[in-house]
């Protein structure tokens, strides 16, 4: 059984290290200690820039890195030590709908679905419904995934996440890249999840209208470092602003679209 | 506010675990489906690969049964090669594949264990690799006329089952390779694959190498496949105990040592951000 508590992060901290020539190493740090918790159900969103650490904390949490500092615990569990138990409850949703190119949605799905246990019999029944729910249509079910367009990709890639009842779902930046009939599909899918599922959401993204409407409380990771987590209307009196562009300037003294300083775009590389 | 209960009975984890592994097999099963006529034209070129070796025999003043065995012992080099060959490319396609479509941290998150996950591939990488040996075999045996009246096959295929243990256990320690430079490891893998073969004798007796190698030869699960392939082929020999007993040794040891090198492996790829999508 497990604390009430979704997520529990506290001074997490990742250096990534690249050589520079024979001798020296760059060392970059994605995340600075960043601490905070999220309540079962709640949708927490993370808005930052890219390179900012967002990726970094959903590969952290989804078990793909090992920290430098801190701790993370999802639903009790260590996201470090007890890194299996943290994989049946977790799943993820990515900028890349990464998939195996020349097989189906159906074939993907039932990869994946396969190694949290579901078998053959349940997957005929599970992946049509599911494939429905995300508006992909019945007839493309079979066909190679190269022949999908972005925007139905990262449908197969809401189910295939959606598929696994997972009871943490990190969204890192899920409607990028996507046509705004997509996005807008994608995002009122994201709703539909909250108002169906028993999930609790992590979405990263840098689209502040995105993050508005969708999250209960929104964060702000600049540079490696948490500068706040707040409903967005105490974000706003906070830095006694009217949006979310002009609380990030009042944060950090640059806008949004500012240009990357060499640091930042190495460490959106290495991260 | 409810709780979430995670735990799982010992039955219900050693299940998700067996439909993990089919899930591999499967896996593997949709991508040979989809690259067929790849996978066919790659089989054309080890046949003919396969060709230039045994053509030797032909090219050798020998009396006919001499030739026909030569021509059988350089056969059974030939098709073991390309079956060690097959079985590294599969295991080490356990990341290198899933890093090019990006679906590697995906897999890599999943609550599959490691070891079930290493081994789905190395079963589908024995069965598909059999399969394959036995098509260059047939198809070399008919195109050049070997004779092999007393040929035991069952007992080869046997050995060749064995040895594959061994095969999967450094498969699994080359498979890491890729994690540490996706650029070139999937290439160290056949210079494993390279390196074992030829301190096995793979067209030669091992009698003809520096005793060094000689002594690296022992350590070799190629060395006991290629001698016991060869003595069952020819003079139907079944399965030797004196063949088995090192293959099943070397494979108790190689697959914990495979799977601590990837786990090491894996370890490093995590500290150092390397599960990334290349390609």
């Amino acid at each position: 059984m497990l604390s009430q508590q979704a997520v529990v992060v506290r001074d997490l901290s990742k250096v990534f290290t690249r050589r520079k020539g024979l001798f020296h190493r760059r060392r970059r740090s994605a995340l600075k200690g960043v601490s905070f918790t999220m309540d079962r159900g709640e949708c927490v969103a993370i808005l930052g820039q890219n390179g900012s650490g967002k990726s970094t904390l959903v590969r952290l949490l989804s078990t793909l890195l090992l920290p430098d500092g801190g701790t993370a615990h999802v639903f009790g569990h260590d996201v470090f030590k007890d890194a299996r138990a943290v994989r049946r409850l977790v799943n993820r949703v990515s900028v890349e709908a990464s998939f195996f190119k020349k097989m189906s949605a159906a074939e993907n799905l039932a990869y994946a679905a396969r190694f949290y246990g579901m078998g053959p019999r349940e997957t005929h029944t599970k992946i049509p419904v599911i494939l429905e729910r995300v508006g992909f249509p019945a007839s493309r079910r079979n066909e190679s995934m190269e022949n999908l367009s972005r925007g139905m990709q990262q449908k197969v890639a809401l189910a295939r996440a959606l598929l696994t009842s997972p009871v943490l779902l990190l969204l890192d930046e899920p409607t990028t890249g996507l046509d705004p009939r997509s996005k807008q599909e994608v995002q009122n899918f994201i709703r539909e999840i909250r108002v169906r599922h028993d999930s609790t959401i992590l979405l990263c993204t840098h689209d502040m209208n995105e993050a508005e409407d969708l999250a209960d409380r929104i964060g702000l990771l600049d540079r490696g470092e948490l500068l706040f987590l707040e409903p967005v209307q105490e974000v706003k009196d906070r830095y006694g602003v009217e949006t979310l562009e002009e609380a990030f300037f009042a944060a950090t003294g640059r806008t949004f679209e500012d240009e990357k300083s060499e640091e930042d775009e190495e460490r959106e590389v290495f991260a | 506010m409810a709780t979430v209960d995670t735990t799982f009975s010992r039955r219900r984890v050693l299940r998700n675990e067996l439909i993990g592994l089919y899930g591999v097999v499967e896996r593997n099963l949709y991508l040979t489906k989809r690259y067929f006529l790849w996978d066919v034209a790659f089989l054309l070129w080890t046949i003919a690969n396969t060709l230039t070796i045994v053509f030797i025999s032909r090219g050798v003043d020998l009396a006919p049964a001499a030739r026909n065995e030569l021509a059988t012992k350089l056969l059974v080099g030939g098709v073991i090669w390309a079956f060690l060959g097959i079985i590294f490319e599969i295991v080490t396609e356990t990341v290198a594949w899933e890093r090019w479509e990006g679906t590697i941290e995906y897999t890599f998150m999943a609550p599959v264990s490691r070891p079930v996950h290493l081994i789905g591939m190395g079963v589908y990488a024995v069965l598909y690799g059999l399969v394959r040996a036995a098509l260059i075999f047939v198809a070399v045996v008919a195109f050049i006329g070997i004779h092999l009246p007393h040929a035991n096959y069952g007992a080869a295929i046997a050995l060749l089952a064995i040895a594959s243990i061994s095969f999967i256990g450094v498969g699994m320690m080359t498979a890491v390779l890729p994690l540490i430079s996706p650029e070139k490891g999937t290439q160290l893998g056949f210079v494993a694959q390279g390196l074992m073969l030829v301190v096995s004798g793979v067209y030669y007796p091992v009698s003809v190498l520096p005793s060094w190698m000689q002594w690296i030869a022992k350590i070799s699960p190629a060395t006991y496949a290629l001698r016991g392939n060869r003595d069952q082929i020819l003079l139907g020999a079944g399965l030797r105990f004196s063949d088995v007993w090192p293959l099943l040794v070397i494979g108790v040891l190689s697959i914990p040592i495979g799977l601590l090198v990837f786990r090491a492996g894996e370890r490093y790829a995590k500290q150092h951000g390397k599960l990334k999508r290349s390609g």
